[in-house]
């Protein structure tokens, strides 16, 4: 999940020419194909998340849970591009529909810890002391944790399979990085010539922090959360993989693969759909990071 | 609270405080962490006993009461955390609901989980440090952009898919590994699991060793070198080598915490009967203390680890000793 190459350490700079850095910021990263091509699988994948019906009706059967046993199992025919699954359900139809909680879990817990992250580093940075200590702890016991056991320890407990339990796991065992880079940030913004000067035209602690602080601090968390979407959405993969995850009836990549598990050498079209499908997501989401990294932060190249 | 913090002594401590120092914070970490653990899986649904009895079976009252007892289960959560740790200070890691010691439990998984976890650590030193190298070393040509998709790829693709794809095409189609289990021993049946459960930490070690290299190859000193007119290969491994590795070493430390508690996901594909096996069974049976026992050791090795890795750090670049 975390990729220790993509540690940012880019120190914020001042810049003056704000508007314009970032327009020219999104014209660099357009002009690359290493990231046009990924944010539009990335686009595009959205939109089947968002409206998966007409996708999945492309060949005539978009009904995920229109099943009929008889053709368990079945190879492709036509209007079934994929084939059937073991249920007997439209493999492609179930596959289409298998986006929507990747995506959704990949876009909530990733803005989730931002936001999170954001203000935690922001507080802590800022006013340092007793708050930042606390916090400090907190992390660490966090740190102490291996992810996948943790995950799978709390997952258990909470007993349910719901998209909320999962993204909750894992926007827990998320900010703690997060909030680390973004206070590490703050603390090197917040005494630039600067914020102090408008300490001195009597700008409030808030208006110091979220006005003068954060446009500064927030471009290495930034570069962090876009190449974490990926990692998040395999990480759903695998605790669903595992059976600690979402659950049927959920439609997701994860369950799909899951099942195919025990059914793969008869049938290995089962394992091969939605393993692409996760594979090319999760590619296209860690590619429009490191361009995102590499246009923000182009030192780390 | 001051609204800019307190500005921090910036002198450098002995390496023996340090020590102490550290090792001192890492205390109400371990505690903090244990009790989460603790809490967490006391408060698994249903309940313990009934799961013991088999879910259906009416047993009588009298046992319920003493198998109660026994286990501690009507103290309240922080009693029940007390006594626990009492008996972990003794060495005493309690007994599971099936009245196996937890100890022995650990004591048979273990030796698995340390022998992958160290297979895989080798593979991922042996093969991901010369890849850097390599690619650093021909920056921007065919070896570089090898290196560099196929480390993305890998980051791209999840862990278990790998397993899976790797269990299929090595294990069934050319069968040239054993598919799953452990019953030939080390090394062959540990070779395919350490493989891919290494091959996320060798992509990551080529990419820092890589990036690590072209960095100080561009240094003022190694240019200085190649001035005097060392011979190229001495300025390579003399110079830039050991300076590039700080990074890679550093983030080896951590990693081989990493891979002990990650190996959960591995050991479920290929059925290795080690540590992350045995949690995933005892929660599937509510077994409580096994949980517990086998999580706080898991916690506890990676802290000592990482504890070691900072130390160590400490000791090879001094700069990091200022507090």
């Amino acid at each position: 999940m975390s990729d220790p190459t993509s540690v940012v350490t880019g120190t914020p700079q001042v810049s003056d020419d704000r508007p314009a850095r970032r327009r020219s910021v999104l014209r660099d990263l357009l002009r690359r194909p290493g990231f046009s091509i990924p944010a539009a699988v990335v686009a595009l994948l959205a939109v089947i998340a968002a409206f998966p019906a007409p996708f999945a009706g492309l060949f005539g059967h978009g009904d995920p849970t229109a099943c009929d046993l008889t053709h368990s199992g079945m190879p492709a025919a036509s209007g079934h591009p994929f084939g059937f699954d073991i249920q007997g359900c439209d493999l492609y139809a179930q596959v289409i529909y298998g986006a929507r909680p990747s995506m959704t879990i990949g876009i909530v817990v990733t803005a989730a810890t931002l936001v999170l992250s954001i203000t935690f580093g922001l507080l802590t940075g800022y006013y340092g002391g007793l708050l930042d200590t606390i916090f400090g702890r907190v992390i660490d016991v966090f740190y102490g944790f291996p992810f996948m056991v943790a995950a799978i320890v709390i997952l258990t407990a909470l007993g349910s399979h719901s998209i909320w339990a999962v993204s909750g796991t894992l926007i827990a065992f998320s900010w703690p990085t997060m909030t680390r880079v973004m206070r590490g940030s703050v603390i090197a913004t917040k005494n630039l010539e600067y914020v102090r000067a408008a300490r001195a035209l009597g700008a409030s602690n808030t208006r110091i922090m979220v006005r003068h602080i954060m446009p500064n601090a927030v471009s290495p968390v930034l570069v962090l959360a876009s190449l974490m979407v990926g990692g998040v959405i395999a990480g759903e993969a695998s605790l669903t993989y595992l059976g600690v995850g979402l659950r049927a009836p959920s439609i997701s990549w994860g369950i799909q693969l899951n099942t195919a598990q025990s059914y793969f050498l008869s049938n290995p079209s089962l394992l091969v759909y939605p393993a692409v499908f996760l594979c090319v997501t999760v590619l296209s989401f860690v590619l429009v990071g490191d361009a995102v990294r590499d246009v923000i932060d182009p030192k780390t190249r | 609270m001051r609204p800019f913090g307190r500005t921090r002594p910036t002198e450098k401590l002995p390496m023996g405080r340090y020590v102490l120092k550290r090792t001192l914070l890492m205390i109400p970490v371990a505690v903090g962490a244990t009790f989460l653990i603790f809490a967490v899986v006391f408060a698994l649904p249903g309940d313990p006993i009934t799961a013991l009895a088999g879910g259906q079976h009416v047993i009588a009252p009298s046992v319920v009461d003493a198998l109660r007892e026994r286990y501690h289960l009507n103290d309240p959560l922080p009693l029940q955390y007390v006594k626990y740790v009492g008996g972990l200070l003794h060495g005493d890691l309690g007994e599971d609901f099936n009245g196996r010691a937890v100890s022995s439990i650990i004591a048979q998984a273990w030796p698995t989980t340390a022998k992958l976890a160290l297979t895989a650590f080798v593979i991922e030193v042996a093969v991901g440090i010369p890849l850097g190298i390599w690619a650093g070393l021909r920056r921007g040509r065919m070896v570089d952009a090898g290196v560099l998709a196929g480390t993305t790829l890998v980051f791209a693709v999840p862990i278990f898919v790998i397993g899976y794809t790797f269990q299929i095409l090595f294990g069934i189609n050319l069968g040239w590994f054993p598919v799953a289990g452990v019953s030939d021993g080390w090394p062959v049946s540990y070779l395919l699991p350490a493989l891919v459960l290494g091959l996320f930490g060798l992509a990551t070690t080529a990419r820092l060793t890589r990036t690590s290299l072209v960095e100080t190859l561009s240094a003022g000193y190694v240019r200085t070198a190649l001035a005097k007119g060392l011979p190229r290969r001495r300025i390579i491994v003399k110079h830039a080598l050991r300076n590039s590795l700080i990074p890679v070493v550093t983030y080896l430390g951590i990693e081989f915490g990493g891979l002990l508690g990650g190996a959960v996901l591995i050991e479920g594909i290929f059925n290795i009967p080690g540590m992350g096996f045995e949690i995933f069974n005892a929660i599937k049976q509510q077994n409580g203390p096994a949980v517990v026992g086998i999580s706080t050791l898991l916690v506890l090795i990676f802290l000592v680890v990482n504890l070691l890795v900072d130390l160590l750090y400490g000791l090879l670049d001094p700069r990091i000793r200022h507090v």
